[in-house]
């Protein structure tokens, strides 16, 4: 039996997770081109590290770090009265985690792409930083980004190994549509197992479909 | 008026060049790869020499003694690259107005004189891919004079136009640098453009100024 809370949480999370991960993925990128400090390679592989680890690996590290005993776990106990650990929110942190990545290099490539000359033709204006930044390196970078951000949610609602570890699967709480599947699965419920995969299909296909139409009436 | 006394050490050779020009067209004149952007980049404050003095109309621009130097915003030095750098996603008009500090009367006034002049009134609402080499040429000079410079730097500007399209911007350049009485300095290596643009010509070879007699008729 096909229960909508998993689709409703997966939908969620994946749009909170994208949220932050387009800010974060932003922002590391402008700052990593911007600057040229020592260590920046070992920077730039630590950020691609969670598009290589298994999610198991980002799982359980996130868990050391936020479970009870884990120093962000201990700090939320401590200040917050609250812990994340098999909530929501956790599923959420895992999405961010592991979409990271390909948020990042998206929006590194397009900042690649742009002409530098049409920046410093815009700083010879008389333009600030902040005002090359939002009036021509975002709208010339734009494609790219949405490309990062299209595929960003794409992965978190796909998001399974670093999911299990630290929010669990609580039905009608963290459940998502690959715990519903993997779960229903074992259960011998191929029915429900095969309804969440066509819903799941049907909404990562919709979107990988709009964005190459999007690109498509954009060259 | 303004002062350039610079050295920056470049992959080939040392640029050490020193200058001073009054209100009108410079042009430095050499051969590909002698330096001849570098010193634009480093007025327009967009490289940073190695040590010297840039000064204009007694603010400094850059100094290396007091450890100055002026971002290209605070500068008000306006830079019409070789290949125009018009912003692809913004149209014509966007583009002439992006340099403009306060849009007022004033404004609105040089924005009509300055594409009646260049000839460019048709334009205003045309996206950039839809402009010839001529027309981005003259987009790009009302831009650059848009926002009122007190110095104006041109990379080549005539390199890439047929030659029809040259002649008549030649003459257009000169008109606007009598009408703007600002110092126009102008990069080329072609002798024909340095001796009908230029008020003054500087010879440049390997980053080093050359006599004014060196191989302008080569």
């Amino acid at each position: 039996m096909v229960e909508w809370q998993p689709v409703i949480l997966s939908l969620k999370v994946a749009s909170i997770s994208v949220v932050f991960v387009f800010f974060l993925g932003v922002l590391s990128a402008y700052i990593m081109r911007s600057i040229n400090i020592p260590g920046k390679i070992a920077l730039e592989s630590l950020f691609t590290l969670p598009l290589v680890l298994p999610p198991v690996v980002i799982g359980f590290l996130l868990l050391v770090l936020i479970g009870k005993q884990g120093p962000v776990g201990i700090f939320l106990k401590n200040y917050f009265d609250t812990q994340i650990i098999f909530t929501p929110a956790a599923a959420v942190l895992a999405g961010i985690v592991v979409s990271f990545p390909l948020m990042y290099q998206s929006t590194k490539a397009a900042f690649e792409s742009i002409d530098k000359t049409l920046e410093d033709a815009a700083r010879t204006l008389g333009a600030s930083e902040w005002r090359v930044f939002w009036t021509v390196t975002i709208p010339l970078s734009w494609p790219g980004l949405v490309s990062g951000l299209v595929l960003s949610f794409a992965r978190t609602l796909g998001e399974f190994g670093a999911t299990i570890m630290i929010a669990g699967n609580i039905p009608g709480k963290t459940q998502t549509i690959p715990l519903a599947i993997y779960f229903a699965t074992e259960s011998n419920d191929l029915v429900t197992a095969g309804m969440y995969v066509i819903i799941i299909s049907v909404v990562t296909f919709s979107i990988i479909f709009g964005l190459n139409q999007w690109k498509g009436r954009k060259c | 008026m303004l002062t350039v006394d610079i050295k920056k050490k470049l992959c080939d050779f040392t640029l050490n060049i020193s200058f001073t020009v009054e209100n009108k067209t410079l042009v430095l004149f050499g051969p590909s790869g002698c330096g001849k952007t570098t010193i634009l980049r480093c007025i327009a404050g967009l490289l940073t020499p190695d040590e010297g003095l840039i000064l204009s109309n007694g603010q400094t621009f850059y100094c290396s003694q007091s450890t100055t130097d002026l971002p290209p915003r605070k500068r008000n030095v306006s830079y019409m690259f070789q290949d125009f750098a018009l912003f692809p996603h913004m149209n014509v008009k966007h583009n002439i107005w992006y340099g403009v500090k306060t849009h007022n009367q004033q404004a609105n006034q040089l924005y009509e004189k300055l594409i009646a002049l260049l000839k460019i009134e048709h334009l205003p609402h045309r996206s950039i891919h839809q402009l010839s080499g001529g027309e981005k040429q003259r987009v790009a000079m009302a831009r650059a004079l848009m926002a009122e410079p007190q110095i104006l730097l041109l990379d080549e500007p005539l390199s890439a136009l047929d030659t029809q399209s040259r002649y008549e911007l030649q003459d257009e350049l000169k008109k606007l640098q009598q009408i703007w009485n600002i110092p126009f300095i102008l990069v080329t290596h072609s002798p024909e453009e340095a001796r009908a643009l230029g008020s003054e010509v500087l010879f440049l070879h390997q980053g080093q100024q050359m006599p004014p007699s060196w191989n302008i008729n080569e």
